[in-house]
């Protein structure tokens, strides 16, 4: 993967296919500590500890259409080069909860990359899913609610090219206001 | 430029709401793009972002864009399946944006398909 936010779409995935209702993704940049913490939280169907051990086998997948998974192996080497750290937790019926970690400084650090191009691709593909972003850099937070928005428009779907392009629009205004983008 | 707020996103509701009033059509294209780990590790985002910008320059509402995951064909990622209504759906292989953007205009526009980049006709599993 290039980027981050590239990372963050395949693993919001794995919430769709968990038939999660809400995805909550966090991102954390502190210069202060010199680290980059992504968190991406769901209430899908969780895992049971074996799962989440398999989970992490890039031989091991749900899918029945090919023999790897890739994913949450590709992210955990990303943490791994980078002097990060990951965890999964979760549990049946309660849903997942993953935590990647990197040094921010570390050459091998991908960028975070556009983010607001990830989002909008979850949002199009899963229009009746809520997604909850925040991203805060040395304190300062910018935040998008799915939910909101759809409060706002009424009965217009979010999936219109309109709607879609006015929030990327935001996401990527949002953003660059908090010092995400230079 | 001034910050977005929830203000503007009503004036494109109310923008929206119009204009779907004035010409209220039937879908006649939906597009598929297959966003498993092979597929956004090949660039199915860009693909996707291509599309989304040509469906808003041109204006049309009768195309719907949806996501689907991986069809096991991994190596020809990223994929992208055409469905005009009533018509086989046609499967395009390595995909970039400039392909995009001419399936956009020749097949989903003009209905002609594009068997350059075309891999195979007729649905298939996603799990």
């Amino acid at each position: 993967m290039l980027e981050l936010a590239m990372h963050i779409l395949d693993i919001a995935e794995n919430s769709v296919r968990a038939d999660a209702t809400t995805v909550v993704i966090t991102i954390i940049e502190n210069e202060e500590t010199d680290s980059l913490t992504i968190e991406i939280d769901d209430n899908g169907t969780g895992m049971d500890e074996d799962e989440i051990t398999k989970a992490l086998d890039p031989f091991y997948t749900t899918k029945k259409v090919r023999r790897v998974g890739l994913g949450l192996p590709m992210l955990r080497e990303a943490c791994r080069r980078c002097d990060g750290m990951f965890a999964i937790e979760s549990a049946k019926g309660t849903g997942t909860h993953i935590v990647a970690r990197f040094r921010n400084s570390h050459i091998d650090r991908q960028p975070l990359g556009d983010m607001a191009s990830s989002l909008v691709m979850l949002i199009t593909g899963n229009p009746d899913m809520d997604f909850i972003y925040t991203h805060t850099k040395n304190g300062v937070s910018f935040m998008l609610n799915t939910a909101t928005i759809k409060e706002a428009i009424e009965d217009v779907p979010i999936n219109n090219p309109e709607i879609l392009r006015f929030i990327k629009n935001m996401i990527n205004e949002g953003l660059k206001e908090i010092g995400v983008y230079d | 430029m001034a910050k977005l707020t929830i203000e503007d996103l009503k004036k494109i509701k109310d923008k929206v709401q119009a204009d779907t009033f004035l010409r209220e059509g039937d879908r006649r294209v939906k597009v598929t793009v297959h966003m498993g780990t092979c597929g956004i590790a090949a660039g199915a985002r860009q693909v996707m972002d291509a599309l989304m910008a040509e469906i808003s320059e041109s204006g049309v509402t009768d195309v719907v864009v949806t996501t689907s995951g991986c069809m096991g064909l991994c190596s020809r990622e990223p994929l992208v399946t055409v469905e005009v209504v009533n018509k086989e759906p046609i499967k395009y292989e390595h995909m970039n944006a400039n392909k995009m953007r001419q399936v956009f205009k020749r097949h989903i526009i003009e209905g002609e398909i594009q068997s350059d980049f075309a891999l195979a006709k007729g649905s298939e599993k996603t799990d």
